[in-house]
């Protein structure tokens, strides 16, 4: 009785071994192992912010391209792309670091509450029922639907100010807070020299006298940083100025300007006192040499030896 | 299917309209309807009479505007609306109350209506009515029944089932015969043999003076209705009227029923009667802790923080919340210096413990949202597939049906926002479908 269970089941195991053996053979799916590789050395982290659904999918259209035009990890930065380069036997793709920036300055002390909000406690609901409890239609909702998204801890919510904070160490610049934001006030920006960077940390859009009736730091169109940038990098459109990162060299003067405080300029030593300002002038004449070239290397920060900084 | 039974607080009923004094500036909002705004035809310093055209329907979901006031126009600038976001508004200041000639400003009334139904339609068109129920639809539109489809029956929305709101009763009960000669017009316009009015069973003095009134007028049937939230929704009174269903994603025009307010119905007599355009609205000043219960008859674009100051000098210390619309659906208003729009139907002024949100916990799958949901949607579902951004699997449950009548909310044992997650949902799949198009 066993004898002839185990030989037929027998029989019939060899039976499909050998059937799934040759569909195996027939339907074999070539996968470069290329995909893999590259895989992982990826970030992992499934961000999003290359535009494709996830890591695999991209290594996947990376080994398909077979190279990198028009590819790029925002969130794996210069040492991924160079790991991906080697491995494609192509040049790395390296543009500038950037970083994210919140652009809005109603903390709880600028931009008073008004009302008190207690929906739902997601900033696109917030935004699609009423304008916010400073009052101000473009402000920070404070409710950290930037905060959720980031898939690297970089963003967080101050409780003090109820903005997010960014930390620059851990943010890859993939643009999940961004896309996350209802009102637009997270922005790419380059990362900078030193990681100094200079912008307006405002998005109203209203007259002035309007705007500071929400928040005393709002950016109320006034023009004088456009009038004092060396640089033209300062435009002022529908009462707010925006300062192009790539025109900007990080001189200042828009931030001593600013009546409001709306410019924001971080990772820079305290300002020098007023009868310095001459020497000021200077510096940035001789970073708009080195910072127009292709790559510059924070590392070499150009303004490292001048004594205003 | 589903409903809810919230406590009523109809305390304002017995407060018979007053006519609210005219403001010194009134601000009058170009988008007071659904679709487009209104484009403005008058420019600073403008002098305009009460009734005048000031700004002109340009798309085709919009409606004309008119001056509530008359006086000179000030600016055409931005002006923050209820919730306190930016719209285009044109500021009158008042000056005397000097009205158009064209209006008929006497208390007789009018019974006979020789119009041809074209003719109605383009009459409400010209006086820029919209829905009075809530959504602010343009009547016009709702009234051009396209092609190929049939108007069967006119259903007029008196069911008031919103808590507090009592507008529409003292409508009824005020003006009972120009509401059945308004339903007469529109029975005229559709060209459908009846006109059902739907009213909550718990108003017995409206369905009492209705019914005398309608026996003098030919096709108008008074319905008294069971008494549950949220009867008075469109899709809600047509089931039990007609006993009709409208299918997922279809209008009331596919299964033949046309749904007007009662609010509106009265509109429609002063404008085709009376020549009268949209420029006033009778609004419920209310709330529990209140000295003093009002129903007003205010000129659209007088400021809410106008009508408190009015009804109540100032609003109570303990003052929670300020609701426009009733305790389910209504919009808690941020911005009390906004103006008041043609939807508008109350000031409703909670107190603080009132106005309080409890505590939300999880979610213990009891199921009660399921039962209370009147569309039969699953609002507990939509609130996970919204929180994890399944948008997709949202879209296929039906979240689009949802009126966003707030029953789940309401009877959430876990006090969890449905009604806001659901709300967020739908946004999220509006924007998905239009990403995809």
């Amino acid at each position: 009785m066993i004898l002839t269970a185990v030989l037929v089941l027998g029989l019939i195991g060899i039976f499909f071994a050998i059937v799934l053996y040759f569909v195996a053979q027939k339907f074999k799916v070539l996968e470069d192992p290329l995909i893999d590789e590259i895989a992982e050395v990826l970030p992992g982290a499934n961000c999003g912010g290359c535009g494709k659904a996830g890591c695999r999918a991209m290594a996947e259209a990376f080994v398909k391209q077979g190279n990198m035009d028009g590819l790029k990890c925002p969130a794996g930065g210069e040492e991924v792309a160079r790991k991906v380069a080697e491995l494609l036997g192509c040049t790395p793709e390296i543009s500038d670091p950037m970083v994210a920036v919140v652009r809005c300055n109603g903390s709880c002390g600028n931009a008073t509450a008004k009302n008190n909000y207690d929906g739902l406690a997601d900033c696109a609901f917030a935004n699609s029922v009423y304008v916010g409890e400073s009052g101000c239609a473009f402000g920070c909702l404070g409710l950290g639907n930037c905060a959720k998204a980031c898939q690297f801890g970089a963003l967080s919510m101050d409780p003090e100010t109820g903005l997010p904070v960014v930390d620059e160490e851990k943010c890859t610049a993939c643009g999940a807070c961004v896309k996350a934001c209802p009102r637009g006030i997270i922005e790419l920006r380059k990362k900078g020299v030193k990681n100094r960077r200079v912008y307006v940390a405002c998005r109203n859009k209203e007259k002035g006298a309007v705007a500071r009736k929400w928040c005393t730091a709002a950016c109320i169109g006034c023009g004088k940083c456009e009038k004092t940038c060396p640089f033209g990098a300062i435009k002022v459109e529908n009462n707010l100025a925006y300062i192009d990162f790539n025109l900007c060299r990080l001189c200042r003067k828009c931030v001593a300007e600013c009546p409001t405080g709306a410019i924001h300029a971080v990772n820079f030593p305290p300002l020098p006192p007023k009868k310095e300002a001459p020497a000021a002038d200077a510096a940035p004449a001789k970073e708009k040499v080195e910072a127009a070239a292709p790559a510059p290397e924070p590392e070499k920060a150009p303004v490292q030896n001048n004594p205003t900084y | 299917m589903g409903g809810v039974h919230p406590e009523e607080n109809k305390i304002s009923t017995n407060a018979v309209i007053e006519q609210m004094p005219l403001p010194k500036q009134v601000a009058v909002l170009m988008n007071q309807h659904l679709g487009a705004p209104a484009t403005p035809i008058v420019a600073k310093g403008d002098k305009v009479k009460v009734g005048q055209l000031i700004a002109e329907a340009q798309a085709f979901m919009c409606a004309n505007i008119h001056s509530p006031v008359s006086g000179t126009v000030n600016k055409i600038d931005t002006c923050k609306d209820m919730v306190g976001l930016p719209k285009t508004a044109i500021y009158i200041d008042v000056e005397g109350d000097e009205w158009m000639e064209s209006i008929d400003r006497t208390p007789d009334i009018k019974r006979e209506c020789t119009l041809e139904p074209k003719e109605i339609v383009a009459k409400l068109k010209e006086m820029g009515i919209v829905g009075l129920g809530g959504a602010t639809f343009p009547a016009h539109i709702k009234y051009s029944v396209p092609e190929g489809k049939k108007a069967e029956y006119l259903i007029i929305n008196a069911a008031e089932c919103e808590p507090y709101l009592t507008s529409d009763h003292r409508v009824m009960m005020e003006h009972a015969e120009e509401i059945c000669i308004g339903v007469s017009i529109l029975r005229k316009a559709l060209g459908v043999p009846n006109a059902y009015i739907g009213i909550e069973s718990n108003k017995p003095e409206p369905i009492r003076v209705m019914t005398e009134m309608a026996r003098t007028f030919e096709g108008i049937i008074v319905e008294p209705l069971v008494v549950k939230y949220p009867q008075g929704a469109e899709k809600q009174l047509i089931n039990s009227i007609t006993g009709r269903k409208v299918p997922s994603g279809k209008l009331p025009i596919d299964v033949g029923c046309v749904v007007s307010n009662i609010g509106t119905t009265f509109a429609v007599y002063e404008a085709v009667q009376k020549n009268k355009p949209l420029i006033e609205n009778i609004l419920t000043v209310t709330g529990k802790k209140l000295p003093s219960q009002h129903n007003y008859q205010c000129r659209i674009g007088i400021t809410y923080n106008d009508i408190i100051k009015h009804a109540l000098g100032q609003l109570p210390e303990t003052t929670g919340k300020v609701i426009s619309g009733g305790t389910m659906m209504g919009k808690a208003i941020s911005n009390l210096d906004a103006p008041t729009t043609k939807g508008a139907s109350s000031v409703l002024v909670m107190d603080e413990n009132e106005a309080r949100r409890r505590p939300e916990s999880n979610c213990i799958r009891c199921g009660k949202c399921i039962n209370a949901c009147p569309m039969g949607l699953e609002p507990y579902l939509f609130s996970a597939l919204v929180k994890n951004d399944r948008i997709e699997e949202a879209q296929a449950h039906n979240i689009l049906d949802c009126i966003e009548c707030g029953c789940c909310f309401f009877s959430c044992p876990a006090n969890k926002p449905l009604t806001d997650e659901i709300r967020l949902g739908k946004n999220k799949v509006r924007a998905m479908m239009a990403a995809k198009k």
